[in-house]
This record gives structure tokens, sequence and C-alpha cells, in this order.
């Protein structure tokens, strides 16, 4: 069977290399400048939580780096293509390798869960036979554990498994870098931890890079490598959780309190 | 000098529909064409509203007949009933009607869905997903109503005339045949084409305010019953704007 890499020329990073590099972004609407000046960097493998407040620009910083929102300035850079001035159809080939849940989860609620997961298939990719249709949505549900409701409508899912299916749909074209948009946010403790131990899972098994959007701090203590506070749209604090949780600042230390 | 508010905001909104206009216009010629999604749009927009539209236009040509015969009466020419029904239902009040409740249900249905679908992020996963959502969602919906609402126009025509026939038969006796002859001897090519022509302006406008209002819906869920609502409330005005323009336009032409 024929891998999707083979079909998407995207350039690699190898291993450690910087797959989404971020520098002087801004983004305002209207008067209202949501990030400034921003920098970031994320490295192949690597686990990156943005950490901030309600309001702080994460959720924009998100949707700019999957070219959803222009930022008025600055250079985002994904698997080496910057994304800012790419054409649509060379911004798809990008986005084909990389995954976003989004905060909603953003189920198709006029389409079944196979339907669902077949979508990004069928309009990123071709030139795929309904066999390996059939192979890669099979094998998604089953990595989230979700083999079951193949044929149901997303209303008939419980918060915790749109989120779930949600997630398969982002893994169903094996990307390289994932997106997570509040990962556990609206969801009980106990499946909120389901959802961290997927991500984690998935790591494991994929290997791919993940910039997570969260402040949930339970999710930022299980999955990053690296935290970045932002505040005011500027990063404010970087560090790994160990570090910043030790932090005396009073604009880190109210997160960890 | 300051425009009031709301002049102000009509004319953004007068603008912003233009331009919207403007994209579908030059999206439809560029590939990748949403062909299956089209289809499926043109079976949900069309044949699920023939119900409905079939019952009003059915209970229209009969009332109509009912409401006309005493004045025809009156005047001594109730023998000009086929005709007159005939004229009225296929030049004027079958597309208008047929297109109001068009409006009501399709213009509505479009406006929620792709509200629900914009405040859901449905429509940004449809674009991370390899889809240009204008395209897949506006282009398609717009062009079914487009090309359909002149079918249900002709089909709500011909059960409109249906009912008139059976109001006519109420208080007197006309046959089958001398009805519907009656009522085409008396209907000029240019009685239907004007009013054919017309209906796919209607449907171009239910589509394309439709998929607007619910394209940029914004304030959660209130502004997706909104977004259903001024759908409707605006493709009703523009489809009485559209018919005295029509108006003027054939009465220009001399095909009045």
């Amino acid at each position: 069977m024929l891998t999707l890499q083979q079909h998407i020329p995207v350039k690699t990073p190898t291993a450690g290399q910087p797959v989404i590099t971020i520098s002087h972004l801004n983004k305002s609407f209207g008067k209202n400048a949501v990030l400034k000046d921003f920098a970031l960097t994320l490295n192949r493998g690597e686990h990156l939580v943005i950490l901030g407040k309600s309001g702080s620009g994460k959720s924009v910083l998100i949707k700019c780096i999957i070219g959803l929102l222009q930022p008025d300035s600055g250079s985002i850079e994904v698997l080496g293509e910057e994304i800012t001035t790419l054409e649509h159809d060379a911004l798809d080939q990008v986005r084909a390798k990389v995954g976003f849940l989004f905060q909603s989860n953003a189920l198709y609620d006029s389409m079944t869960v196979r339907q669902n997961l077949e979508f990004p298939l069928r309009r990123h990719w071709i030139q795929v036979t309904q066999l390996e249709v059939d192979h890669m949505v099979q094998e998604a549900l089953e990595d989230v554990g979700l083999a079951h409701t193949i044929d149901m409508m997303p209303a008939e899912l419980s918060g915790g498994m749109q989120k779930r299916i949600a997630l398969a749909r982002t893994l169903i074209l094996r990307p390289e870098i994932i997106l997570y948009d509040e990962p556990t946010a609206g969801l009980d403790p106990i499946t909120g931890r389901e959802i961290i131990d997927l991500i984690m899972q998935v790591r494991q098994k994929y290997g791919s890079s993940a910039l997570i959007i969260s402040h949930d701090m339970n999710c930022v203590r299980l999955t990053a490598d690296k935290v970045i506070v932002l505040f005011e749209g500027r990063p404010y604090a970087t560090g790994n959780y160990a570090t910043l949780e030790r932090s005396e600042d009073p604009g880190v230390k109210q997160f960890f309190q | 000098m300051q425009l009031p508010v709301k002049t102000r905001h009509f004319l953004e909104e007068a603008g912003s529909l233009s331009a919207f206009m403007g994209r579908f216009l030059t999206s439809i010629f560029k590939p990748r064409f949403e062909i299956g999604e089209f289809f499926r749009q043109c079976y949900v927009i069309g044949y699920r509203s023939l119900p409905l539209i079939a019952l009003t236009a059915f209970i229209m040509g009969l009332v109509l007949t009912m409401q006309l015969r005493p004045s025809l009466i009156a005047y001594g020419v109730e023998s000009q009933l086929p005709a007159m029904v005939g004229i009225a239902i296929m030049r004027e009040i079958g597309p208008v009607i047929t297109a109001l409740i068009f409006a009501g249900k399709i213009g509505s249905s479009i406006g929620a869905e792709l509200g629900s679908m914009k405040v859901t992020e449905q429509i940004d996963a449809m674009e991370v997903s390899g889809t240009n959502p204008f395209k897949y969602l506006v282009v398609t919906r717009t062009l079914a109503a487009m090309l359909m609402l002149p079918v249900l126009v002709l089909l709500g025509d011909a059960i409109s005339l249906y009912g008139a026939y059976l109001g006519v038969n109420i208080k007197g006796a006309t046959s089958f045949s001398l009805f519907f002859t009656q009522v085409f001897n008396n209907l000029a090519f240019s009685d239907v084409l004007p009013a054919f022509i017309k209906s796919f302006f209607f449907g171009l406008a239910v589509g394309l305010i439709g998929c607007y209002k619910g394209y940029y819906s914004s304030k959660g869920t209130e502004g997706v019953g909104r977004s259903a609502n001024s759908a409707v409330v605006v493709a009703s005005v523009i489809i009485f704007l559209i018919d005295l323009l029509a108006v003027q336009v054939t009465d220009a032409l001399g095909v009045n």
C-alpha cells in the first residue's frame, strides 16, 4: 500500500530539527493587538505546550500556524515552508502533514463517523482505493478505541467520544505535527485524563511533534516537554514544567498554585 | 459628513453581499468542481422542497379560482376564468409564491446549517482538510438553489393549474381538456419565458443570501437563529425587488 508521504511532497525535517519556527509574529483585530512580536520553535518529536489565560491569544496563534488566520506581520515556517506566503494548493500540501484537533471537535454533524474520517483522506489524497480508505479508517478508530462507532452519527456520541473521534480524524493522515487546541476543555477529569493518555499513546506510536494549547495544568504536566507562558500576546516565560513550577514570578506562579 | 449608523450598516451589508456574490461568480468557473456535493444539494434542495411547494401551489390555484369567480360573474365574463387564472399563475403568482415558500424553507435551512457549521468550527475543519469551504458549501448550494427553483416553479404552476381546474368545477362543470385548452390558448410564449427566467434569479437570491448569512454567522447559537431569520427576510425582500425589476425589463423590451 502506498504511504501518504509518497503523495504529498513536503520537506520533512530530520530528528531534532525545527518543524515550526515562528518569529516576530504580530496579529491584531481592529485596535486589539492579540499577538505581539511572538516567537517560538517546535522541534521534531517535541511536545510544546502554550499556557495562558483565556483571551491571551493562544487559539489565534494556532489558527495562524495552520493558515486559518493571516498574521499582520512576521514569519511562520512549518516543515520548511513559509506558510504566510503560500498559495492555496501549496498550503493544503503542508496542511496534509499537520493535524488540528479543534477545541469544539468540529465533527461534521451531517456525516457518520466513517464519513468524518474519510473526508480529509478523500480531499487531500485523491488517488486512494476504497480498500485502503477502509483500512485507514479502521486503524484510526482502533487507535482511539472506538472502532464500534464507525456507523454512528456524532450526535449519538458523548463529549469524550466525540473528542476521540476528532483525534482519530486528525490521525488519519499520519500528521508529522499535531496542533491540539484545548484538548481537555469541557471534559470531566476522568475523560480528560483518557484524552491525555491518548495524546501520549499517539506520540509513542507515531513520534509526531505537538503544539498543545491548554490551561489544564494536569494536561500541561503530563504532556509537555517544554512550556511557553503566553501573557498579553508575548512569550512571558519558557521552560519545562518542573522549572516553571518552582518559579517565583507572580505571572508564572498564578498558573501553578 | 458622517452618515447615520443605520445607513452606514446598510451600505456595508450591501457592499459585503456584493463582494460575496462576486466571489461566487468567479468561483463557479475555477476547479476543483464539487460535482458530487452539487448533485447531493440538488436532491436536498429540490426534491425535499417539492411536497411543501406542491401543497401550497395546489391550494393557491384552488383559492384563486374560487375568489375570482364572483367578480367575473358580476362582469359577465365567467367563461374567461381559466384564461385569467392561467395567466395570473404562470406570469406572476406561481413564480413569486413558490420563490417565497422556497426562501422560507431553503433559505432558512441553508442559513442555519452554515451558521451552525461556522460557530462549531466545522467550516475551519473543512479548510484544514484541504477543502475550499466556499466552493464546497456556498457554490454548490447556491447553484443548486438557482437550478432547482425554476424546476419547482414549473411543477408548482402545473399543480396550481390543476387546483384551479378543481376550483372551477366546484360550482360549475368544465372538462379537463376544455379547461386546459382555454388556459393554453390564452397563454403566449412571452407569458412563460420571462417568468421562467426570473425564477433563476429568485433561486440565486435565496441560495446566495442563505449562504451569506450562514457563512458570516457570529455570536454563537443566537447568531445561528439570527442568520436563519435574516436569510428569509432579506431573500423575500430581494425576490420582490427582482420581480419589480423584471417587470420593468419586460416592459421596456415590449414582451409584456
